[in-house]
């Protein structure tokens, strides 16, 4: 008899880790070095790389294709505009409370959507984003169908507005943008930490279970249904966390844009396709070619989603791992492994050799 | 009065759903693909149609004739050109191909026809009707209705009757009893998909001649297909008439209260099915 030990640790994704720590601080020293358009295009990377990380957690890691993650970006925007205006708010508290009500409202959405199965759970996921588009367009307090801005008042009196005005010393609408964009970058790596940290659990052992065979993964005791929401939930969690900064820092909402299949679906699955679905790397990647292709490409109008969506396909059909993906696959490196490999096999105390067990 | 309008206008609307629907049933049946572009391609069957109308003026009816084998074309190509390296493969691949497609069908739409709202013209036809005890009944509904009908009818004698239908059934059943048998699966997709496309393009017609559309009009008819296909079951094409019915009168009555309600009351409807029924009002047996 002996007893095993297993790990995800390599060598390589220690010093990754180290890594990640030193470019995090980078990023968050950036704004004082770098030119307000640079740091708002980063800010969209961040908030990109969340949503994606919360897309592929749910298709990459327990089969979950969603068409319909801009219920929760949407349910963000207007939650934060909501807590701003007809609660009268401070925006950054307003973001924290739509991300814990949308939450909430997740299990009782995912319970509903998760009674059907495959690409029936992807289109149903997008009848729900059109009913809370409907609905919220309906709400004349957040300005209807046409939607509304942040008023002055609620931008101007933002918590910490003036302390980094003075500490940078720029004007307050500057100060409120590098705000924002602190938030964002700690939003985004706490959505890839908590994600990473959730893959090496036994959730996201469970979840590796359903995704490569749910009859089986059944069979061995796990509780598919409930894995499946509460993978749900902290996507959904992770997404309004997301949304909700992505409306902060545009000071707009419409229930069109809050609710686009096109932005919140569409450019999500890309960038995870791109860069390589079922893999921490493969999001961070699909982001910054997805943001360079678009400030290249943007002039160009139809042309530009036509390339996109034609690489995504050539991508699918050709190399379904995603540059990354494939690439890993070629050289074996992983930043962030989650998959757990055999790190010992530990002999039980009654074997003599116990003691020459180095585990 | 004004109830029983609603509900005939309901039903008769609930045939164009069902006609949008049945093509995608059919495509689910054989092969479990669910086409997200399906919508996309009954919008562009109708610029099709439109396009042959402005390039060589045929008014519309001629315009779908001659459309039929061309988008039969279309559909067979697609599918053994695309989509058949797609379905060996687990839900991810068909289903973001088929996304990756819609995007691409509704911009390159785009950029030829531009975003303007357009209409397939019949001439007086649009604007006749026929009134019984003060319900007055369209002819174009009432066609389409009739169509829808015959199409649903058209398919179960193909699948229940004949020898195709028979491939394809086995085909649905079993892959590799049917490889057995000395069918080529491919190909038996690939004829499969080109039904599709042929009903395709018989409700992009009723899609044209009954309302304006233009290129974005495609993800808001693959929810009402889906729709259809769910509400209906997937027990037969009678089920997805059903179902489309069903949707096209909760609409109606939605859009009775106040316009705006028209889509969330088939999508509310569609959400309640899942919820207490999620086989469907008609599922198939066992």
């Amino acid at each position: 008899m002996a007893a095993f030990a297993s790990s995800t640790a390599t060598r390589t994704s220690r010093a990754a880790l180290v890594a990640s720590l030193v470019v995090v601080v980078l990023l968050a020293v950036a704004p004082r070095f770098l030119p307000r358009s640079a740091t708002q295009d980063m800010l969209q990377v961040f908030l990109l790389v969340a949503m994606a990380q919360c897309w592929n957690l749910l298709a990459g890691y327990a089969g979950l294709i969603s068409v319909g993650q801009q219920t929760f970006v949407g349910l963000g925007g207007y939650g934060l505009f909501a807590g701003a205006i007809t609660l009268g708010l401070d925006p950054l508290l307003s973001v924290a409370l739509a991300a814990v009500v949308v939450t909430a409202l997740a299990f009782p959405i995912g319970a509903l959507v998760l009674r059907m199965q495959g690409a029936y759970f992807a289109v149903a996921t997008w009848v729900v984003a059109e009913v809370f588009r409907i609905l919220l367009a309906q709400w004349m307090a957040l300005g209807g169908g046409t939607g509304m801005s942040l008023p002055g008042s609620a931008i101007t009196n933002q918590t910490a507005v003036h302390w980094v005005s003075d500490a940078f010393e720029v004007r307050a609408a500057a100060a409120r943008e590098i705000i924002i964009y602190w938030i964002a970058l700690t939003a985004t790596v706490g959505v890839i930490a908590a994600i990473y940290w959730l893959l090496r659990s036994r959730l996201g052992l469970a979840l590796s279970a359903i995704r490569d065979g749910e009859v089986a993964a059944g069979s061995v005791g796990v509780d598919i249904w409930r894995n499946k929401l509460i993978v749900y939930a902290i996507a959904a969690c992770g997404t309004t966390l997301a949304g909700a900064l992505y409306f902060l820092s545009n000071g707009h909402i419409s229930p069109d844009a809050a609710f686009s299949v096109l932005d919140w679906t569409a450019y999500i699955i890309f960038i995870v396709v791109i860069g390589g679905i079922g893999t921490i790397e493969g999001p961070l990647l699909g982001a910054v070619i997805f943001v360079v292709l678009r400030s290249t490409l943007s002039g160009y109008g139809p042309w530009y989603l036509i390339l996109i969506g034609a690489l995504g396909i050539a991508v699918m059909l050709a190399a379904p791992k995603g540059i990354w993906g494939t690439f890993s696959q070629r050289t074996g490196v992983q930043l962030f492994p989650t998959r757990r490999r055999l790190a010992a096999i530990l002999p039980t105390p009654t074997e003599s050799e116990a003691r020459h067990a180095d585990p | 009065m004004s109830t029983l309008n609603t509900l005939i206008q309901g039903v008769l609307l609930g045939g164009l759903y069902a006609l949008y629907a049945v093509g995608l049933a059919l495509i689910f049946g054989v092969m479990r693909l669910v086409n997200l572009a399906h919508g996309d391609f009954i919008v562009l069957g109708a610029f099709v149609m439109l396009g042959l109308g402005m390039a060589i003026g045929v008014p519309a009816p001629v315009a779908l004739v001659i459309a039929l084998p061309f988008m039969f074309a279309l559909g067979w190509g697609l599918q053994r050109l695309v989509l058949n390296r797609t379905l060996e493969n687990d839900l991810l691949v068909p289903l973001l191909v088929t996304f990756g497609l819609s995007i691409i069908i509704q911009n390159g739409l785009l950029q030829i026809f531009s975003a303007d709202s357009r209409r397939l013209t019949l001439g007086a036809l649009e604007t006749a009707s026929y009134s019984f005890g003060g319900v007055s009944v369209g002819v174009v509904p009432l066609l389409t209705f009739v169509v829808a009908v015959a199409v649903v009818a058209g398919l179960s004698f193909l699948f229940y009757r004949t020898s195709l239908g028979r491939t394809l059934r086995a085909t649905s059943d079993s892959l590799p009893v049917v490889e057995l048998m000395g069918v080529d699966p491919r190909k038996v997709f690939a004829t499969a998909m080109g039904i599709s496309f042929l009903v395709i393009t018989v409700s992009a017609f009723f899609m044209g001649v009954r309302a304006n559309f233009d290129p974005s009009a495609g993800p808001s008819r693959l929810l009402y297909a889906f729709e259809a296909v769910v509400i209906g079951g997937l027990g037969s094409f009678w089920g997805t008439l059903a179902g489309g019915i069903i949707l096209g009168i909760a609409q109606a009555v939605g859009g009775s209260i106040s316009p705006a309600y028209q889509q969330l009351a088939g999508h509310l409807v569609f959400l309640a099915v899942i919820l207490f029924r999620p086989r469907g009002l008609l599922p198939k047996a066992g």
